[in-house]
């Protein structure tokens, strides 16, 4: 284990920073097309259906418990479906406006990627006894830039429905700017209490997101009402959850906000005209972003690395002799955040295959009607609460 | 390192501000307006204010150009058919270009540019809403209004008014 240690150490810190990217592509990637895998098969279940169970190489019937197994989990399915999307013929329209057309899946996976840079997803202690972020940047200004980077997003979709120069994906692209950008707004309100409740009186102020988590983490001892300390967000800013979370099903593009795909009514939308790897890179980044924003929400309102309310991950390591132990610590929380963020990928997709899809007036309606002004008389609630709080701390 | 960063910025934010200009087709010019932007974000990185950084990306390159992009679709507007330019434009142009080279001239010979200043921490956020909230109020103040009135004004423009019946 030394002697990796010290290896790793002697690398170039560019070398290390490319490793570390890598790493996490290598993990988000596979997990990517797995949840595609367990959506067909979550559908499946839902509808009263076998789901995807059949196909398989054949030599693997021979290989006794395993080969059944995998086949009727369907995982065959899912190799064949990305072998598929690399071999089969990738077809360039007549009519398209070539540039833009090639440009905007890759600029649909370049938001994708940027923003799983600033979300830290685990946590160590080191040799004082302090928390250290597992991350590839811990920015302070880390949920802006989440923002930020993933607002450009859009222009994936409304470019794709734009240069394919054909009437329904360009309906889709139309319908997924002015969808995103109604949501982007009550998605930033509902984000604002949280930091108005981490940051303390006369501090340096923050937005970082290792720091939203921190706020989340103490035992029992010590908790007063005012602070909530060690409490999830979730517990004591349910409102601004609630918005995010119909936010977050906007922006991601899921069912019931499907607006710019409506294969319903759109053909496939922003994307009716890609096929092959193009269309695959459409896909990627659409669960990518939905990993990313669970996972952004997972650390604002859930805790993030922490087991269990007032149980946080510092006193896990306690218990289990792991305070010395930063590699295994590390693992451990990584392990306990991408939990959470499967379990809320699945949450996703229970409601995908629950809720039908709604009209575009009606998401408009939702969205500027609803959310919006929830959003500002939540904003408006809690810094009153916190105003009047704050003397009595 | 940091110098090489800021001329590749530099370059990014001035040649595509100038293809934002001279592009016939507007989604274009638009798509150059963000890279535009995205290399003015890098200069303000570069410069230790992430904050700004970010905010212009949020507000400008992801929320205003995206809406500029929706209506450049809605109007559906065809490139290449431009006017000529009339004369008084041609003249105008002229002379405030001609003014615009004197004026870089005259500062890059005469100015007297004072001592870089020592580098200074990075500011922090408290820092930043301070002085919003006590220095720089008034100015806050009047942009925001001035922001009300435009949209007032789009909206009063934009409504078609019922022309009042006769009363007979």
């Amino acid at each position: 284990m030394n002697a990796v240690v010290n290896l790793w150490e002697g690398l170039h810190p560019l070398v290390q920073m490319l490793i570390k990217g890598l790493c996490v592509i290598g993990v988000l990637f596979p997990i990517g097309g797995a949840c595609s895998l367990v959506e067909r098969k979550v559908s499946a279940a839902m509808q009263g259906r076998p789901g995807p169970n059949r196909a398989m190489p054949f030599w693997f019937a021979w290989v006794p418990i395993l080969g059944p197994a995998l086949q009727r989990l369907g995982v065959f399915h899912l190799m064949a479906d990305g072998l598929k999307m690399f071999l089969k013929e990738d077809p360039l329209p007549g009519h398209v406006n070539k540039v833009y057309f090639l440009l905007a899946p890759v600029l649909g996976m370049i938001p994708a990627l940027t923003t799983v840079t600033v979300v830290p997803f685990g946590a160590y202690l080191d040799a004082a006894g302090h928390l250290v972020p597992l991350g590839l940047a811990n920015l302070d200004v880390g949920i802006l830039a989440v923002f930020a980077v993933s607002s450009l997003g859009v222009y994936s979709l409304i470019i794709a429905g734009w240069s394919s120069n054909s009437k329904y994906p360009f309906l889709g692209g139309v319908r997924a700017s002015a969808q995103l950008i109604s949501y982007e707004l009550s998605m930033t309100l509902s984000v604002l209490p949280v930091f108005l409740w981490i940051n303390a009186p006369g501090g340096e102020g923050t937005l970082s997101l290792f720091k939203v988590v921190q706020a989340q983490s103490g035992s029992w001892h010590g908790f007063n009402l005012a602070s909530a300390h060690g409490l999830w967000g979730i517990i004591y800013l349910p409102v601004s959850a609630l918005v995010f979370l119909v936010a977050l099903f906007a922006e991601t593009n899921r069912l019931p906000f499907d607006m710019a795909e409506g294969e319903a009514d759109l053909v496939g939308g922003f994307h009716t005209e890609y096929g092959s790897m193009k269309w695959g890179l459409f896909f990627v980044a659409e669960y990518s972003n939905m990993m990313i924003g669970s996972g952004v929400f997972i650390l604002l309102f859930l805790g993030g690395w922490n087991p269990l309310p007032w149980v946080p991950l510092a006193d896990l390591a306690h218990w289990l002799h792991l305070g010395h132990q930063p590699i295994l610590l590390g693992a451990l929380s990584i392990v306990i955040f991408l939990g959470k963020v499967l379990a809320f990928i699945f949450l996703f997709m229970l409601v995908r295959w629950t809720v039908p899809r709604f009209r575009y007036d009606q998401v408009m309606k939702l969205g500027w009607q609803k959310l919006l002004p929830l959003a500002i008389g939540n904003l408006l609630f809690y810094a009153l609460l916190i105003a009047w709080l704050q003397p009595k701390l | 390192m940091a110098d090489l960063l800021f001329y590749t910025f530099a370059f990014l934010t001035l040649a595509c501000a100038a293809l934002v200009v001279i592009n016939k087709n507007a989604v274009n010019a638009a798509m150059f307006l963000i890279v535009s932007l995205v290399g003015v974000a890098g200069l303000f990185v570069l410069l230790d204010a992430a904050l700004l950084a970010f905010v212009l990306l949020l507000v400008y390159a992801g929320a205003v150009v995206a809406l500029f992009l929706f209506i450049i679709m809605l109007l559906d507007t065809t490139p290449g058919a431009m006017k000529p330019f009339k004369a008084a434009t041609m003249i105008a142009s002229t002379v405030g270009g001609a003014l615009l080279v004197v004026g870089v001239l005259s500062l890059y010979h005469r100015a007297q540019f004072p001592a870089a200043a020592a580098p200074v921490a990075a500011p922090t956020l408290k820092a930043y809403a301070e002085q919003l909230f006590t220095t720089y109020l008034l100015p806050v103040q009047v942009v925001g209004f001035m922001l009300l009135i435009a949209m007032l004004g789009v909206i009063v423009l934009s409504k078609k008014f019922a022309v009042p019946e006769d009363v007979s």
